[in-house]
């Protein structure tokens, strides 16, 4: 059962304050503007024994993503196809409020989101990702992990994901001349890729006092707890709108839906030319084999 | 959402859908407020073959105070497939998707409900899928915003669902399992209509720009009809009640 969340952890009404006159004043407490994310570090290939790993840190929040690529057997509905299985852990190591135990509703509820964000889309192209027709494929097993928790994990989790699945290494199938089907040691192929796919996360600020009403991108864990609904857009390179979820105790008026979307469209953008640019420069310097 | 098979078509020469609707048009609706007994308040629902019943518990004291609030009352909510449902047999341990659904229901019903009103209290929701022939969220939260309602809970308005799919490039509105399931996208969308606040707010598929305007807006029809029909049935409930049998 979903309950309403009763573990708030506390914000200081000093602190909400001053939150609320820099929003007042055009500004953020952390000197952001209105739109801009927070800095984004990037590491990849960290977890030699995963096929891909990426570790990601939006301002502080810090989300480690690893892949593991393995056969399996193939969905009824979906014989010709490989599978792919997104799962989201909260660390106990992540936030005072996180307890260790099976996922709670928000984990499964960001794995969802960073499923559907791909699926449709078809971000993979999981007809490659076949092994045997209709009896082997490979699955992509994309596990998020939840480090240090200060804001956004939505965001956070797509680059992350996106990364460790740009930078995964798979092993090469191949048949032999009598049609045996080999499977080398060796991890040298990648995973089809077609699309990147990003989330764009925007949370509304509602100023009790005057009424006024702000969007800000990518917010901090102070901004999330004074925000009263958050709205993600998921995009891809291409800018059609893959997958969307309005979060939170309140609503979002209609007309303010195109602000929401303009807002996300362009956090997105920024989102993939940080992680084109990390691509683009760890290809360039990885010496040839 | 699936490629499509070959040979399966959801659209007449006409342009009619499957079951005979235009791109635009809602199932046919049935609402039914105050079905349960026991209940604090209840709705019974169906858009086409979906059948919801919802029921609502409260404000009461939940027992287990920790989860009491200072301020406002604690909502809970499950939203539930029964095992018939489906077409084949759904398991009644909850699935990932029925944990995600209950967050998201509850999220599109807390800003309706004014639980400033009942602090230290709590108020249960529970909906129950009986026949799943797609929208069965929207349905669950035009369903659970009038148990709310039917159990005097003050609220800032009624809450009213519809999906929007896109299927084979046409919007449809109020979509049924297999256009669901054969479509491009599903845009699951629930508001506050005399707020015009959207309280839910899922897509599930590809759209364009433009194409998620044109489906947000086929929505709100849906979504003003179904608000009528909400308004008629707690009247039918309360105002007319002595002219019943």
């Amino acid at each position: 059962m979903s309950m309403t969340p009763v573990e708030i952890p506390i914000i200081p009404k000093i602190r909400k304050n001053a939150i609320l006159t820099f929003l007042s004043r055009g500004t953020r407490v952390d000197e952001r503007s209105f739109d801009s994310p927070r800095e984004i570090n990037i590491k990849t290939d960290l977890i030699p024994n995963a096929n891909g790993s990426s570790y990601v840190e939006l301002g502080k929040t810090k989300v480690l993503a690893g892949i593991k690529v393995e056969p399996g057997t193939p969905f009824p509905d979906t014989p010709q196809e490989g599978n792919l299985i997104v799962s989201v852990e909260f660390l106990p190591h992540a936030s005072p409020v996180f307890e260790p135990g099976p996922p709670d509703e928000r984990a499964v509820e960001l794995a969802r989101i960073i499923d559907r964000s791909l699926r449709d889309v078809r971000a993979i192209d999981l007809s490659k990702m076949v092994i045997t027709p209709g009896r082997k494929v490979w699955n992509i097993f994309i596990d998020i992990y939840v480090v240090d928790y200060d804001g956004n994990m939505i965001d956070a989790s797509s680059i992350a994901t996106m990364l460790a699945l740009l930078t995964a290494k798979i092993p090469k199938v191949s048949t032999t001349e009598t049609g045996e089907i080999i499977i080398s040691e060796e991890k040298s192929e990648n995973i089809p890729v077609k699309k990147k796919v990003v989330t764009a996360t925007i949370a509304k600020i509602t100023d009790e006092n005057t009424g006024n009403k702000y969007y800000i991108a990518d917010p901090s864990l102070e901004e999330e707890m004074i925000a009263d609904t958050l709205v993600t857009i998921a995009f891809s390179e291409d800018g059609l709108i893959t997958g969307m979820q309005k979060s939170g105790l309140s609503s979002i008026h209609s007309d303010d839906i195109p602000k929401i979307l303009n807002m996300s469209r362009k956090l997105a953008e920024k989102y993939l030319a940080k992680i084109n640019e990390y691509i683009t420069l760890k290809t360039s310097t990885t010496p040839s084999i | 959402m699936g490629i499509l098979k070959p040979g399966i078509k959801l659209f007449t020469d006409e342009g009619l859908r499957i079951d005979g609707r235009r791109p635009d048009q809602l199932r046919p609706i049935k609402i039914e407020v105050g079905v349960l007994k026991n209940a604090d308040g209840s709705a019974y629902v169906e858009y086409g073959n979906t059948k919801i019943l919802a029921a609502v518990y409260g404000p009461r004291d939940p027992g287990a105070r920790h989860i009491l609030l200072p301020n406002r009352a604690t909502l809970r909510c499950r939203y539930h497939m029964a095992p018939f449902s489906t077409h084949e047999r759904k398991s009644p341990a909850p699935s990932r998707r029925e944990i995600e659904l209950s967050k998201v229901i509850r999220e599109a019903l807390e800003p309706a409900v004014i639980v400033e009103a009942f602090p230290r209290t709590v108020i249960d929701i529970f909906i129950e899928v009986l026949n799943a022939d797609g929208g069965t969220r929207t349905a669950g939260v035009t369903a659970a915003s009038l148990a709310l309602a039917d159990a005097g809970i003050p609220m800032r308005d009624l809450v009213a669902g519809v999906a929007v799919g896109k299927v084979q490039g046409i919007l449809v509105l109020d979509e049924n399992e297999q256009e669901d399931m054969y479509g491009e996208a599903d845009l699951p969308v629930a508001a506050m209509p005399t707020l015009r606040e959207i309280t839910l707010l899922q897509l599930n598929g590809v759209l364009t720009e433009e194409e998620f305007y044109k489906a947000l807006e086929l929505a709100w029809q849906g979504i003003n009809q179904i608000y009528k029909l909400q308004k008629e049935a707690l009247k039918k409930r309360y105002a007319g009640a002595e002219e019943e049998e």
